[in-house]
């Protein structure tokens, strides 16, 4: 009986270990569709990105592609792994982002910079189709009372009240942004909190005015919801991330190029954050908000 | 190569001293996991003791304590702290309390229906009330198990606390999120070395205390009781 209790306590607390540890190589059991003429189609894992993924596919199959879909395979890493060992073909990524990844001393943020800087950067056999207008960058935001009661539109309006202020960001903004904001815009906060990367931790910390600035992402669905106001970056502190298809240079022929570039000429970063909201608010699915997408802007799918 | 970079991390004083240093991170680390340790204990070892020492209950705790298991910690964690309120300490530590109960409660539960029969009825026989029974010879017959269910706590505990940093707390779950948003390795892989040391340390600390704490007529089944786990 208590062999048998022991055993069986110890096999749960196995379970429960082994638990947590599953997961493993998402792309280990793809075919590759190198030579099947399949375009696989994949995200990293986060929703804005899949719903970029299921946009492009759905445009892809209107330019007469076989489109598979490999959906929220993980992080960036795992990705260009993925586009170079060719188990994936297309991916939406963000220009700043990326070029930091592929070339860790860079210091552009001007929107054609960074791609320019990042055409140059991105490995032999991928290559970058036209970026969007859309970007999903960091971004301060403060709540409308805050806005109206210190009249705050931009970063610069922000400097001179910093001081007063409590800053939520992700742990490692203070090391990456806390001297080059005081440089640019001469902004020290009276503390910076750890929150999380503009999750919900972040927004409820300004929410409550545990937080009196908080580091968002433009796209994010809670600025609008809570009215929280955007500060401008006037001075282009944060790099620019707009959205970018990264691609096996080889996968893709001109019709199917030219449909993810009729993608990026028509997703700005409005029409994004809508999209978006309808994915995380509203709870619909991707691939239909990507169809609607794609219909409004007349590209097949 | 990723090896001698980690080793360079972590034997750079820097990343030791200082405002979010590693010093500072393994003692908030330490804290969450005794408070939430201590927490746990008190609710789970008088549970278990008296289901254990009434027989009564059984198979409703050790099936409640189960499920417990199946709860993810992270999940309990961020929910609490959504409704709670966020940047507060309390949600963090009822959630990583909530992962300690279940091996504290089967410990002694476990710890007390382990005792033979002969022995318990042998002191009824003698004139022992029901609390001394408890007292006098169950517990100290139980605190192998015990401790072997408060040292998989610990151990479960320490290993977890890293979700802290999840919800903008601190501990060694903080070098880990944040070195992995920045892409710098060494630091994600150090941390996770510093966790992994941490637990092994205190692994090692709580087993010396179960050989102090054990009575000497007992040790043999401490020895069983190892070779099982």
């Amino acid at each position: 009986m208590n062999k048998a209790l022991i055993a069986k306590l110890t096999a749960a607390v196995t379970l429960v270990a082994l638990a947590g540890c599953s997961g493993g190589n998402p792309l280990q059991s793809s075919t590759t569709g190198e030579n099947s003429g399949e375009i696989v189609v994949g995200s990293a894992d986060f929703n804005e990105n899949v719903l970029l993924a299921e946009i492009y596919a759905a445009a892809l199959h209107g330019a007469g592609a076989k489109v598979t879909k490999k959906l929220s395979v993980g992080t960036r890493e795992v990705i260009v792994k993925g586009l170079q060992d060719k188990s994936l073909a297309v991916v939406p990524e963000y220009t700043g982002n990326l070029l930091a990844y592929l070339d860790k001393s860079a210091t552009q943020t001007q929107p054609d910079e960074v791609y320019n800087a990042l055409k140059s950067k991105v490995p032999t056999g991928l290559a970058v189709l036209d970026k969007a207008q859309a970007e999903d960058s960091d971004v301060l935001v403060v709540t409308e009372q805050t806005a109206t009661q210190n009249d705050l539109a931009t970063i610069d309006d922000l400097s001179r009240k910093c001081g007063g202020f409590v800053l939520g960001a992700a742990g490692e903004w203070k090391q990456r942004w806390e001297a080059k904001i005081k440089q640019l815009y001469g902004c020290t906060f009276k503390s910076i909190q750890t929150t999380d990367a503009g999750g919900p931790v972040t927004v409820e910390a300004l929410k409550s005015g545990q937080v009196q600035v908080a580091n968002l992402f433009t796209t994010a669905s809670a600025i609008d919801a809570n009215k929280f106001r955007k500060l401008e970056d006037t001075k282009r502190m944060y790099p620019a991330q707009n959205v970018v298809p990264l691609i096996r240079s080889d996968a893709l022929n001109d019709a199917q190029k030219k449909a993810l570039n009729d993608v990026s000429k028509a997703l700005n970063t409005d029409l994004l954050t809508q999209l978006v909201a309808r994915v995380e608010v509203d709870k619909e699915n991707a691939a239909d908000v990507a169809a609607d997408f794609l219909r409004d802007a007349g590209i097949p799918s | 190569m990723i090896f001698g970079e980690v080793f360079g991390w972590l034997t750079t004083a820097a990343n030791w001293t200082g405002d979010g240093g590693l010093l500072q991170r393994i003692v908030e680390h330490l804290r969450y996991t005794l408070i939430a340790v201590l927490g746990a204990a008190l609710v789970a070892i008088p549970v278990g003791l008296a289901v254990g020492h009434t027989g009564r209950g059984g198979t409703v705790i050790v099936g409640l304590a189960n499920a417990m298991r199946a709860l993810p910690t992270l999940g309990v964690i961020t929910l609490l702290s959504l409704q709670l309120g966020v940047l507060r300490i309390g949600p963090v530590l009822f959630g990583l309390g909530l992962l300690a109960v279940p091996p504290i409660l089967a410990g002694a539960y476990a710890g007390v229906q382990a005792v033979e029969r002969d022995v318990v009825d042998a002191a009824a026989g003698v004139g022992m009330t029901s609390w001394q029974r408890l007292w006098r010879v169950e517990v100290p017959i139980a605190t192998p198990l015990l401790l072997g269910g408060l040292r998989g706590a610990v151990l479960q505990v320490v290993a977890t606390t890293t979700v802290a940093a999840f919800v903008g707390l601190g501990g060694l779950g903080r070098p880990l999120i944040d070195g992995q948003r920045v892409t710098d390795y060494p630091r994600v892989a150090g941390a996770a070395l510093v966790v992994a040391a941490l637990a092994v340390l205190l692994d090692l600390l709580l087993a010396g205390l179960q050989r102090l704490v054990v009575p000497g007529g007992l040790r043999l089944a401490t020895r069983t009781v190892q070779r099982a786990g």
